[in-house]
């Protein structure tokens, strides 16, 4: 508020000035002027006449010669200051409304229209560096699992295209710059509710700048940023930046999981939540036979040499390798579109196609291509842009990745649960089997709807039921988690994925485990378990129920009559 | 030496100056408060008010709030020379006299406080 103030106050200035300057000549010149009345005696006019006189005479409303007719005299004076007067206050008239017209002074109401905005969010909230396509992305998925966010982005059609979007929380955005410390600060860095910072943007000097801001205003706070290259990487790495994520990295390791560990793979989509409706079918890349890699970029280096070290044959198909570097195995120059190329690559022989350009519409190209030449292929698209979506869904790849989303997905994995990610790490550590044991298991708690994840902390503000009960010497174990409240022979419709006690991660815990406060679960199942087991967390009555299978009585006058019914007996 | 200090110091201490002329005198006489003072006085004070304007100090903030002080005053001031002469039918008497050059003392002592303000502001820079 104060900067517009003294925005105004400053620019005023002057006008005002002689605004009063000239009032005050012309009032006085009025004043000293001799006149006469109406009947011809000699009248000077008086202080407040001449101010009412000079007040409607300078705003050009003109009430005539009062209180009586003037002389020559005085009218020589009332022209000379007639001219002075409306010139001065449409100066001050102007003054104003080219100040409200100024773009400082508008760019400085929206600063504060923002950041009081943001001052008044009551629930925790991100703040989102960058609203290109990934951050499009994650602001969608964050405010789809209803949490807030806040936009710093520097280019105006962005921020325009934020305010067309329909999300489903507001998100407050600001045009401006994420390397200013102060903009940081109007976005909330500073704010007790604020969870984290997420810098997204196309260049990795702001995103690093961004990093060091937040570390050393805010400690505390998580902070996770794009990188693309290690360089960036190490640097961000150094000053205890706590998650940096790599489109082209992220997708590979994927790729590898897939090959490795099917099972695995498709529990990891499942749960990151790239799709909300259906259980996806597994996928089966084939790991006999030869390979092609459409583009030797970022991502085609990163799909390489996962292929590489699976220790399957690749050739790569690259427009500019003098460019892009030559990848050590077979390298055919072309653009992958035309059939020759793909024929010399050996399209009709090899088994998996990789279309990693960075252009769709060469993607697409690719695929249609080789699909018509070898229709058995396993195809891996890249799509580079949101709006290109309903094109891939038609062209019905087998893996298809986007970087945007996948950043998007994967760092609202890391803000909204932390544990899943540590989850699939560790994950990684099993093999196949236990992950399709555990496919199994989800596809039949679940049924046809892909599950929700959640995070359980046992302590008094979450689970007072839960803390209480286990104060008052009671063993909780985490089968009565798990227990329907409306039917304590059923079990809720979904599976404890991991157990988390003073850094000891257990994955999968068993039933009988006794909870202590502090513990941290980590679920997955049908979005209704999520409220049911909260309803027995929060609800003494309810924990008695699932506990005992009888509900006690709720007021103290039926407690009181129970016990003295109960003494006898 | 700065353009801006000598503007605003000259008409902070002008509008004390000129305040203190109206003042002075019999209370109660019509001849000893002349009309054109409290006039110049209204109008230097408006203009040290608006000087004041965009100062983003402390220093600047309470200089500002005297000025205030000091102008709310003075329009009662010259309200009740209006309504005396003007609207009521007794014209100048003594006690409205009294009660307007009353209101400019007090404007006075607000422009006390600026100017006492102001000087020690110049002594703090010490430069």
């Amino acid at each position: 508020m104060d900067n517009i103030f003294f925005i105004v106050m400053r620019r005023m200035r002057a006008p005002l000035i002689t605004l009063i300057s000239v009032y005050a000549i012309a009032i006085l010149g009025l004043v000293l002027i001799p006149g006469q009345d109406a009947a011809g005696n000699p009248y000077t006019m008086d202080f407040f006449h001449a101010f009412y006189f000079v007040s409607f005479m300078a705003s050009t409303i003109g009430f005539g010669e009062i209180p009586f007719e003037f002389t020559d005299g005085q009218r020589l004076w009332v022209t000379i200051t007639i001219y002075t007067t409306v010139v001065v206050w449409l100066y001050s008239i102007g003054t104003i409304i080219s100040l409200v017209q100024d773009q400082s002074f508008k760019q400085a109401l929206r600063e504060q229209r923002f950041a009081s905005r943001v001052r008044r969010l009551r629930d925790t909230f991100y703040i989102i560096c960058g609203y290109g396509e990934t951050g499009r992305a994650l602001v969608r998925a964050l405010t789809d699992h209803d949490q807030l966010a806040v936009v710093l982005e520097e280019k105006w059609d962005r921020i325009n295209t934020l305010r067309m979007e329909n999300l489903r929380q507001f998100v407050p955005g600001l045009c401006g710059n994420a390397g200013d410390p102060d903009h940081m600060l109007k976005a909330g860095l500073g704010h007790p509710r604020c969870a984290g910072v997420v810098a997204l943007s196309n260049s990795n000097e702001l995103n690093l700048k961004v990093a060091i801001t937040t570390k050393l205003l805010r400690n505390e706070i998580r902070v996770i940023c794009r990188a693309d290259s290690h360089d960036v990487e190490d640097n961000m790495a150094s000053f205890g930046t706590d998650h940096i994520v790599d489109p082209f990295d992220l997708f590979s390791l994927y790729l590898a999981t897939a090959f490795q560990a099917p099972c695995l793979y498709l529990i990891q989509e499942w749960l990151s939540g790239y799709s909300r409706d259906q259980l996806e079918e597994p996928v089966y890349p084939p790991r006999e036979g030869c390979w092609i890699v459409c583009g030797y970029g970022r991502f085609g280096k990163a799909v390489y040499k996962r292929l590489m070290d699976e220790g399957i044959e690749t050739t790569v198909i690259e427009m500019s390798p003098e460019k892009t570097g030559k990848p050590p195995g077979l390298c055919i120059k072309g653009r992958g579109t035309e059939a020759v190329t793909l024929k010399e690559a050996g399209v009709e022989t090899a088994v998996g196609l990789v279309a990693g350009t960075d252009d769709d519409v060469n993607n697409l190209s690719i695929i249609m291509t080789a699909r018509e030449l070898n229709p058995e292929l396993f195809v891996i698209a890249r799509q580079n842009h949101q709006e290109n979506k309903a094109l891939f869904e038609a062209v019905n790849e087998d893996m298809l990745m986007h970087p945007s989303f996948i950043i998007a997905n994967r760092i609202r994995m890391l803000l909204s649960t932390p544990l899943l990610s540590d989850f699939l790490g560790l994950a990684l550590f099993n093999d196949d089997a236990w992950a399709c044991e555990l496919a199994s298991t989800i596809a039949a708690v679940v049924e046809v709807e892909a599950p929700i994840v959640w995070e359980v902390e046992i302590d008094t503000a979450t689970a007072p039921a839960l803390c209480s009960a286990i104060a008052a010497g009671n063993t909780i174990t985490l089968k009565d988690m798990l227990l329907s409240p409306r039917d304590r022979e059923q079990l809720l419709s979904c599976v404890a994925l991991m157990h988390v006690r003073d850094e000891t991660r257990v994955l999968l815990p068993e039933q009988d485990l006794v909870l202590k406060p502090g513990d941290r679960l980590l679920f997955c199942g049908k979005p209704t378990a999520d409220s049911k087991m909260r309803w027995g967390m929060l609800n003494e009555n309810v924990l008695s129920y699932i506990k005992t299978g009888e509900a006690p009585p709720e007021g103290a006058l039926w407690r009181m009559l129970r016990r003295i019914h109960r003494r006898p007996g | 030496m700065n353009p801006e200090k000598v503007v605003f110091g000259f008409f902070i201490v002008l509008a004390l100056t000129l305040n203190f002329g109206f003042f002075v005198g019999e209370i109660d006489n019509p001849d000893h408060h002349h009309v054109y003072e409290l006039f110049a006085v209204i109008v230097v004070n408006l203009i040290a008010t608006i000087l004041k304007f965009g100062d983003r100090t402390q220093m600047g903030a309470v200089l500002l709030s005297t000025s205030l002080v000091a102008l709310l005053q003075l329009f009662a001031a010259a309200l009740v020379w209006v309504m005396a002469e003007h609207v009521s039918s007794d014209g100048m008497t003594p006690s409205v006299m009294a009660s307007i050059v009353s209101l400019s003392g007090g404007a006075m002592l607000a422009n006390v406080v600026s100017v006492v303000l102001l000087v020690i502001e110049t002594v703090m820079l010490r430069r």
